[in-house]
């Protein structure tokens, strides 16, 4: 009757193409731009520098002394982190909530309060931009000059710039999972809050999870490069070891490094698991 | 044939015949989708309180477009609708989710996270009408145990009251869906293909609660049916839609196979029905075992 016979070509396999060669013709100079030379890597001189270096490292620090410095300032960092992380959850997820679309009862229709609904939306994007966009080293150098050395200054950066991050990517987390019961009970005159643990959560939780592990694991790396600028913890005992060229206590300091992303990863498989 | 079916329209049983307000109208009602596509061109459509309507055309014809418009998650481009005597488009927020609340969509693929135990997903039936404390503690321990075991014996699922939904047939969370609605119990309950999961049995028993739940309430039913002959059995009323129109809306006693060919024209050459059995009710005696099509 009114039905069009589908052609018999895939009609979409042009500009799936054109696509393809656009996302590579972009990033060849980008790629020539960033000076990026691997013929550098292989250049015998440079293996040897690289090689003198890395024996320095050998045998790693062990002792006790030593380790009861590692232990306090690992604690520390752990600290760092996971306040830094809490903070940043009492920004994100209001945030979140404001931010994710299909927790929108305006949109549905559209309805009443559209665009006031659209406009703090915008603004709630902006400002999670505005937090994540400038790094938390950045931020960190600021509060050590307003607040002095020490962790402090650390656990703000943290708190604000990874508050701007977990608010965006929750948002983005929850939108990429199956919202038609989130808007299922929205159209059974449920809350926003309602819809989101009734009909957003049970969907998505597992994700929410491992990327918050995963950021907190990214958290105990970025509260040690703040720790270079004086905000305490392993950073702060790293830098001491390499100004003294100290390579066994660096080597110590890496293995504690690698000890933490591995209990990071641990927790993330339990909590998937557990919420499964 | 466009005067035959204005004529049939004029000679349908308009139920309590228009006393009060309807429950339901929709007044030249058109909708065309974002991505241009025209779901229902122009329907007029009335229910009144306590009415019970079956919907049937073929896949494509608008129905679930028809069921979201009454359920106000569509709105209309053209005309008015009009749900418990108000339009919903012109509410202000909060009083547009209280409206809501007193609307149950039962959808064709339930919309319950597969980690929701079945408890949960009925008692978010009253998510609308809970104050929010009430509605955050069941998620700590379910608020309404028994109302919730009380809808799905209904559906023959008590024993799956505490199950996770991801753990049961197509068939057996489709009823979940159909009990979080009657545990809503809403003042007009639609219902978009509510059955298609189920084997003829649980089919009849599905429909046949939504009637004792809406009789018991005396509150209007409309249901999207792919078979035929489960509408023609159970439903006093059927509408007919056919390309975003309404074909005929008439009581099923006379609905005939003429009707019915016209309205399947397009898609299959005879109407669907429960697992394609034959069309062989009462009101279309003397058709069985003639061709629909020839």
């Amino acid at each position: 009757m009114n039905s069009v016979l589908a052609p018999e070509r895939d009609p979409h396999a042009l500009s799936r193409a054109g696509w393809t060669l656009a996302a590579v013709v972009a990033l060849w100079p980008l790629l020539v731009l960033s000076g990026f030379n691997p013929a550098l890597l292989v250049d015998p001189q440079n293996l040897k520098a690289m090689g003198t270096f890395l024996t320095t490292f050998l045998p790693p620090e062990t002792a006790p002394e030593f380790l009861g410095l590692l232990l306090t300032a690992t604690l520390e960092t752990l600290a760092m982190a996971t306040a830094g992380i809490a903070l940043a959850l009492l920004i994100a997820v209001p945030m979140t909530f404001v931010l994710t679309q299909s927790l929108s009862i305006s949109r549905i229709g559209p309805g009443p309060g559209r665009w006031r609904g659209e406009s703090i939306r915008g603004v709630a994007r902006l400002i999670l931009l505005v937090l994540r966009g400038i790094p938390e080293i950045v931020w960190a150098l600021v509060f050590v000059r307003a607040l002095g050395l020490g962790a402090t200054a650390g656990v703000l950066a943290l708190a604000i710039t990874y508050g701007g991050m977990l608010g965006k990517v929750y948002a983005e987390i929850l939108e990429s999972s199956d919202t038609r019961g989130a808007r299922a009970l929205l159209e059974a005159g449920s809350s926003r809050s309602m819809a989101l643990v009734y009909g957003l959560l049970p969907n998505a939780i597992q994700e929410l999870v491992s990327y918050t592990v995963y950021r907190w694991e990214c958290a105990v790396r970025a509260s040690v490069v703040m720790g270079f600028v004086g905000a305490g913890g392993l950073g702060q005992l790293m830098d001491q070891s390499m100004k003294m060229l100290n390579g066994s206590e660096s080597a110590t300091i890496l293995f504690m490094f690698l000890l933490l992303v591995l209990i990071a990863d641990w927790i993330s498989a339990v909590l998937r698991k557990l919420l499964q | 044939m466009q005067e035959r079916v204005v004529a049939l329209r004029t000679a349908a049983g308009r139920g309590t015949g228009g006393s009060s307000s309807p429950a339901i109208e929709l007044v030249e009602v058109g909708l065309t989708h974002p991505n241009g596509h025209r779901a229902i061109t122009r329907i007029s459509l009335r229910l009144d309180r306590g009415e019970r309507v079956a919907i049937i055309g073929p896949s494509g014809a608008g129905k679930t477009s028809l069921l979201r418009l009454i359920a106000t998650s569509l709105r209309p481009s053209e005309g008015r609708v009009s749900v418990l005597a108000t339009n919903p488009w012109q509410l202000a927020p909060g009083a547009l989710r209280r409206l809501r609340a007193r609307v149950g969509l039962i959808h064709q693929s339930p919309p319950i996270p597969p980690r929701q135990r079945a408890i949960t997903a009925v008692l978010a039936g009253r998510l609308g009408t809970w104050p929010w404390w009430r509605s955050a503690l069941s998620l700590l321990y379910p608020a309404d145990i028994g109302g919730a075991r009380d809808v799905l014996a209904q559906l023959d699922l008590a024993d799956r009251l505490f199950e996770r939904c991801d753990r049961l047939s197509g068939g057996q969370l489709q009823r979940v869906g159909v009990a979080r609605v009657l545990y809503q119990a809403p003042d007009i309950i639609l219902a978009d293909e509510p059955v298609s999961a189920m084997d003829p049995a649980l089919a009849d028993l599905t429909i046949q609660q939504l009637h004792r739940d809406a009789q018991a309430r005396d509150v209007t039913l409309c249901a999207s049916l792919h078979a035929v002959d489960l509408a023609l059995r159970w439903f006093p009323r059927i509408v007919g839609v056919k390309a975003g129109e309404v074909a005929f809306d008439l009581p099923a006693e006379r609905v005939n196979d003429a009707l019915l060919r016209d309205l399947y024209a397009s898609e299959t050459a005879m109407p669907p029905t429960q697992d394609n059995r034959p069309l062989a009710t009462p009101q279309i005696s003397g058709t069985v075992g003639r061709p629909l099509c020839s």
